[in-house]
């Protein structure tokens, strides 16, 4: 179990190293054993070991102290243990304070070492499985995972990459389906921000009260409910991105909270009476036109002009069709993956009509459609007749026929209340079969006043 | 089939090594040889530790170990230690072929408890079953009521079953299937 893992131990005295190492490799550890500090440091300059147990003191050369410093040189993050058979407070000290993770005495308790390096390698384990993640991370979110061959989108990517390192807030503007998050997320992962948190939130999922908490934490006590005190997005954001989905959305008195974040970079928790400082960049996103919102005086200006230092906008799939081939392409390959089935291609006529169509849903919608499209496929190419939801899902190009009596916002409440029902008030299926994010449901459930 | 030369070193009693010899027998399937008493392991006493070093008592075991075993066990009443720890319960080669165990820190006596030598034997013949196989490349297992996970405490100990886990049954078997344990003709 422990083979992955190399120790390396540092003795002049045969005997004490040797019965070390031996006893660590009784755990499965891999252990190399070496008599001085220098070749501690030869062996360290070859690769890096988990763990470095070394004598403090070493007659011929350097003594342990100044060999953990060298390592430290080498690899900063080294895990060192001194051991010694003279300890006496100033030495555990200067140890310590040179950097040593564990000062032992020898000999040993079994136990203690046992112990120490169990706790040591769970760390590494930790350590090791968090690059893992944000090695993933970083892949996942990186410009080149936005598939495009549109202009405005290369204008975009070259964008993304200028403003990375910035901590400049920025405004994404587009329809829902566009991407707006995975563009997010690549400004932050492309940036030196990238190690730190990225946090989203959705400003529509939440009533007022409750994004304000959510946003800035809250004290114990300070409203019912509040039981104990909770750290908001913006402090788990530190050092980080953060990102309003729908900032659109939000009432007046948040768009003011909000606004003295960006300008003072402080804020109280809900019910304290402490400021607390953060460093976060701030990215925003909507679907609504801002300024118009701004003219409606439904925005505040103020906001908006904090908000709007760079603003990306993101164009709808309509207006970029000659992306839907390859975005296509991609998800039969993702999904087909996941789903564990085998199409891996579409015919010529099946991949006309998803073009032909204007994808009110965008990017999102088009992957659900080819997702329910590989679900019922029998062969290993989707055919035009695996789309046929899509002509009577109710937003097909050619055969559907809109009702011509109603008032827009009407159709609209009919199409929602009728998808609601058919899941059973399952907001999530509902919004997946509507081709819109949860939050624009929610906003929509909210202004037409339906039940759940 | 291993064939495991056991023996006592000093004052053992016979009860506690026909324990032992029945458990290391059922453990691995082994063929047990009682080879002759070894002398008191005075050879190996340290006076600054006030202990006995079980690394000096293993080169002696290796040294003397008749040819036709595949295995030595030595069985000791002294407190061992090896030079970087304060004490073993016992030590043995890792691939290698002697292995050594005492019952001093196993008695319930050394721990102020009341006389209990079926405990005693119990405990000992757990770490026998340990350190032989690390002799046959077995490492410290996670299954806790394996013999082979790492017990440098007599609570450790007493979690133990007599019974290798699964998976060092399955390692075992397969570093015989492929001839990887250094065993004799026999």
């Amino acid at each position: 179990m422990n083979t992955n893992w190399e120790i390396l131990v540092v003795d002049d005295e045969e005997i004490m190293r040797e019965s070390m190492a031996a006893w660590l490799r009784e755990d499965g550890y891999a252990v190399e054993a070496v008599a001085s500090g220098r070749e501690a440091i030869a062996a360290a300059k070859v690769k890096d070991y988990a763990i470095y147990f070394i004598d403090l003191k070493m007659p011929s050369g350097i003594d342990g102290i100044e060999t953990m410093m060298e390592v430290h040189k080498i690899h900063p993050e080294a895990c060192v243990i001194i051991i010694t058979a003279y300890a006496t407070v100033d030495t555990a000290i200067s140890a310590m304070k040179e950097g040593a993770q564990e000062y032992i005495v020898k000999p040993c308790n079994p136990q203690e070492i046992s112990m120490l390096v169990a706790r040591i390698i769970k760390v590494k384990n930790l350590q090791r499985e968090n690059l893992i993640l944000r090695q993933k991370l970083a892949k996942q979110y990186n410009v080149q995972d936005i598939l495009s061959k549109n202009p405005k989108m290369h204008q975009i990517f070259q964008l993304i990459k200028e403003i990375s390192g910035l901590r400049s807030t920025v405004l994404l503007q587009g329809e829902s389906g566009t991407g707006k998050e995975l563009v997010a997320r690549a400004i932050h992962f492309s940036g030196d921000r990238a190690g730190k948190p990225f946090i989203g939130v959705s400003c529509a999922a939440l009533a007022e009260t409750l994004l304000e908490s959510e946003l800035f934490g809250h004290e114990k006590g300070s409203f019912t409910g509040a039981t104990s005190q909770k750290k908001g997005k913006f402090e788990m954001a530190n050092g980080g991105t953060i990102f309003l989905d729908e900032i659109g959305d939000i009432s007046p008195k948040l768009q003011m909270d909000l606004l003295r974040v960006l300008q003072e970079k402080k804020f109280y928790r809900v019910g304290g009476s402490e400021e607390t400082e953060v460093d976060v960049r701030v990215i925003a996103a909507t679907h609504r036109d801002l300024q118009t919102a701004v003219q409606e005086g439904e925005f505040r200006d103020d906001l908006y002009y904090r908000l709007n230092v760079i603003t990306i906008q993101i164009p709808p799939l309509r207006e970029r069709r000659e992306d839907i081939p390859l975005l296509v392409r991609h998800f039969i390959c993702d999904l087909s993956h996941e789903l564990g089935r085998p199409v891996t291609d579409i015919s010529e006529d099946a991949l006309r009509l998803l073009i032909d169509r204007d994808w009110p849903g965008n990017v999102r919608e088009l992957e659900n459609a080819v997702e329910r499209g590989i679900i019922t496929c029998r062969g290993t190419s989707l055919t035009a007749d695996d789309f046929q939801f899509l002509n009577t899902s109710g937003n097909g190009k050619k055969e559907w026929r809109p009702p011509c009596n109603l008032p827009l916002d009407e159709v609209e409440r009919q199409v929602i209340i009728a998808t609601l029902e058919r899941t059973k008030g399952n907001v999530k299926e509902a919004a997946g079969i509507l081709g819109i994010d949860r939050s624009t449901l929610y906003d929509r459930i909210r202004k037409y006043g339906l039940p759940r | 089939m291993i064939v495991v030369g056991l023996l006592g070193l000093g004052n053992v009693g016979p009860a506690l090594l026909d324990t032992v010899a029945t458990s290391v027998r059922e453990a691995f399937t082994a063929d047990i040889v009682r080879l002759k008493e070894g002398p008191d392991p005075r050879y190996a006493w340290d006076d600054h530790r006030g202990q006995h070093n079980s690394e000096i008592i293993l080169r002696r075991l290796l040294a003397e170990a008749p040819p036709d075993v595949d295995r030595v066990l030595g069985v000791t009443s002294v407190d061992l230690f090896i030079p970087m720890l304060s004490f073993v319960f016992g030590q043995a080669q890792l691939n290698g072929k002697a292995a050594v165990v005492s019952s001093a820190r196993l008695d319930p006596t050394f721990h102020g408890f009341p006389v209990n030598p079926a405990l005693t034997a119990a405990r000992l013949s757990r770490e026998a079953v340990h350190e032989l196989g690390h002799t046959l490349g077995l490492t410290h297992c996670i299954v806790r009521a394996c013999p082979m996970s790492l017990a440098t405490t007599i609570a450790q100990l007493d979690a133990k079953g007599p019974e290798l886990c699964e998976g060092c049954r399955s390692v075992l078997k397969e570093k015989i299937n492929r001839g990887l344990l250094f065993l004799s003709e026999s």
